[in-house]
């Protein structure tokens, strides 16, 4: 059985009084595509950034491709590669110096020039970064992630802040790394991101894991279950809800009441029947199907994001 | 070393692209050039270059405040923090600075040179050697105070604030601005715990007094010791990270770049050697024209002239 590349066993940090790790744990092997998932402020920046040797952890053990990466800090970033939240590169640096200084720091490299082209930067070449677009400043940043060829891609929240076009950009460069078997651990607080990229994902929550597997893995163990969300003129005991045909399980996130059913179209019905009766309104209704926003629901009687 | 290098070239490159630096690196010293030759030193050659010394301090201390704001905008903008990711270290990324900032300031050194020789008909630098090796020292040291005072304020508002509380006194007490003729004596007093008074006193006794390299030793040492140990407390303090706050202790460390300058200057306020030597370019220059006779000592004692201690103001 082969080593996993990356290995963390009850990792904890904290700043100050705030405990933003808390014992998390996972392995990514070669090749697949890991996803930490879960919202802003669980701990998921600070995991990756123990992982590349920036930051001390408090406790725990974690190594990546082989070296404790607060020992081996210098010899670890020669193998890894890494597109973090809120870096930036000077603002009159040119894409294509950009790409050749970094291309400097390492042992192995790639040809910056075939990555200029890969991702659509070539007419950019001379641009200084200060003009580059969001997405373009992206594709920059994944380009020099990858200038060292590296065993281990971090992306950190690759598309937060992006507009969709952009995103969806963003992810097909990602599944045609996914292809080539390159292996990354990437943070998201997109389900979407998570479930369409992610080979497996941890979803995470107050630093710390409350479940892992493949994302069909974790839905199944939802139930298999659609969401109901609905929005009712007045307020209505929890337990009512609870009683409606076919509900597994019904709670209320901030304002809204989310029921869990196996039978859709029967709980509908009762819902409507009940609210009548009681000369209360819906205001609105949502059908989704089950996606890990559902499992984090369940986990932590909140929504993903906020 | 490959690092360092292209780091180096990088920070030069981006230098040369930013009209702030040109204004500061090139005109503003410039303009010091020229109002301190046509103005103070109504270009009379002999005036011109005893204020060619503080001229190039000016442009040689103007080092510090250029570095600190450029690091605290990298680390503000998380441009260290991509750095951080690859195998640069803390020392690439600080020596890269200096060496960048002194291949900087060097040219306009030379242009002020020039503009002496081909405007204001001053026919001799003093000793070149002298003038070269403290242009280097006083740069690097320079920087060095740049390099602390980035890693001891969190923002760049803080950057500011500190570098006109450390600029003023360095300009106004040091003879850069006012020849230490003019100033009075608790001033005096004062600007020997200066490393400013250090970089003056050894540009002018080399420019204007033809002091030879061994002669500047205790402005050369001085400023060496303290910029090797600024640049340790910048390395000790380095931070890449733009939310990494500054440690409880690096005041202490900060604190301790003082200490050379509090040595030399209890050793200086007994000596009183630059202080004297200063009084006596400030006298040469004041005396009737006799150019060709360069300075041959500033011991008061050699020199008939009451000491400088009991000394009343020359009359300017």
């Amino acid at each position: 059985m082969p080593q996993p590349i990356l290995q963390v066993d009850n990792l904890v940090k904290h700043y100050g009084d705030v405990q933003a790790v808390r014992g998390v744990s996972f392995s990514v092997d070669e090749g697949e595509v890991f996803g930490l998932l879960g919202p802003n402020g669980a701990g998921k920046t600070t995991t990756v950034e123990i992982l590349e040797g920036l930051r001390n952890p408090d406790g725990g053990s974690v190594r990546v491709c082989g070296f404790d990466p607060q020992v081996s800090a210098r010899e670890l970033k020669h193998e890894i590669g890494a597109s973090l939240q809120s870096t930036s590169l000077p603002d009159k640096l040119r894409v294509m110096e950009a790409l050749r200084l970094f291309a400097g720091f390492y042992k192995r490299r790639r040809d910056p020039e075939e990555l200029l082209r890969r991702f659509g930067l070539e007419e950019k070449r001379n641009t200084y970064y200060s003009k580059l677009s969001g997405g373009q400043k992206q594709r920059l940043a994944l380009a020099m992630a990858l200038l060292n060829d590296p065993r281990v891609l971090f992306l950190d929240e690759p598309t937060a802040g992006l507009d969709p076009q952009v995103r969806r950009e963003i992810y097909d460069i990602i599944e045609e790394l996914r292809r080539e078997k390159k292996t990354i651990l990437m943070t998201t607080h997109y389900i979407e991101e998570a479930e369409r990229l992610c080979d497996r994902v941890a979803i995470v929550d107050h630093g710390k894991v409350i479940a892992l597997g493949s994302p069909r893995e974790l839905k199944q163990r939802a139930g298999g279950k659609t969401r109901i969300e609905v929005k009712l003129a007045r307020p209505i005991t929890n337990g009512t809800l609870q009683g409606l045909e076919g509900v597994a399980d019904a709670r209320e996130v901030d304002g809204t009441y989310i029921l869990h059913t196996q039978r859709p179209p029967q709980t509908i019905v009762s819902l409507v029947k009940h609210l009548e009766a009681e000369g209360n309104e819906l205001v609105s209704l949502e059908i989704a199907t089950p996606s890990l926003e559902d499992v984090f629901i369940e986990m932590t009687g909140r929504r993903l994001r906020d | 070393m490959r690092n360092f290098a292209s780091l180096t070239r990088m920070r030069i490159q981006l230098a040369l692209r930013n009209k702030m630096f040109f204004f500061f690196s090139v005109v503003f010293p410039l303009i010091m050039f020229f109002v301190f030759s046509g103005i103070f030193a109504k270009s009379h050659p002999r005036g011109v270059r005893f204020f060619l010394g503080p001229v190039i301090a000016f442009n040689v201390m103007g080092s510090f405040w250029g570095l600190s704001a450029m690091l605290v905008t990298f680390r503000e903008q998380g441009i260290l923090r991509r750095f951080h990711i690859t195998p640069v270290t803390s020392t690439d990324m600080l020596a890269s600075s200096i060496l960048a900032n002194y291949v900087l300031t060097l040219p306009t050194v030379f242009i002020e040179l020039f503009f002496a020789r081909a405007i204001f008909h001053v026919n001799t630098f003093g000793d070149p050697l002298s003038l070269f090796v403290l242009v280097t020292v006083g740069t690097v040291s320079f920087a060095c105070l740049g390099l602390v005072v980035a890693s001891v304020t969190n923002t760049m508002q803080e950057t500011q604030v500190l570098n006109q509380l450390i600029w003023l006194p360095l300009i106004f007490l040091s003879g850069a601005l006012f020849p230490m003729g003019y100033l009075p004596k608790s001033a005096q007093n004062v600007s020997v715990f200066l490393p400013a008074t250090y970089l003056v006193s050894g540009l002018q006794n080399a420019v204007f007094s033809s002091f030879p390299v061994r002669r500047i030793l205790v402005q050369l040492i001085s400023l060496a010791v303290w910029a090797i140990l600024s640049f340790f407390v910048a390395t000790q303090l380095f931070r890449w990270e733009p939310e990494v706050k500054i440690p409880r202790n690096a005041k202490l460390w900060a604190a301790a770049t003082v200490l050379p300058f509090l040595f030399f200057g209890i050793w200086e306020s007994h000596n009183r050697q630059l202080l004297d030597q200063a009084q006596a370019a400030f006298r040469a220059v004041e005396e009737p024209d006799n150019t060709s006779q360069p300075l041959k000592s500033a011991d008061p004692s050699k020199r008939n002239l009451p000491s400088s201690g009991k000394e009343s103001q020359p009359q300017p």
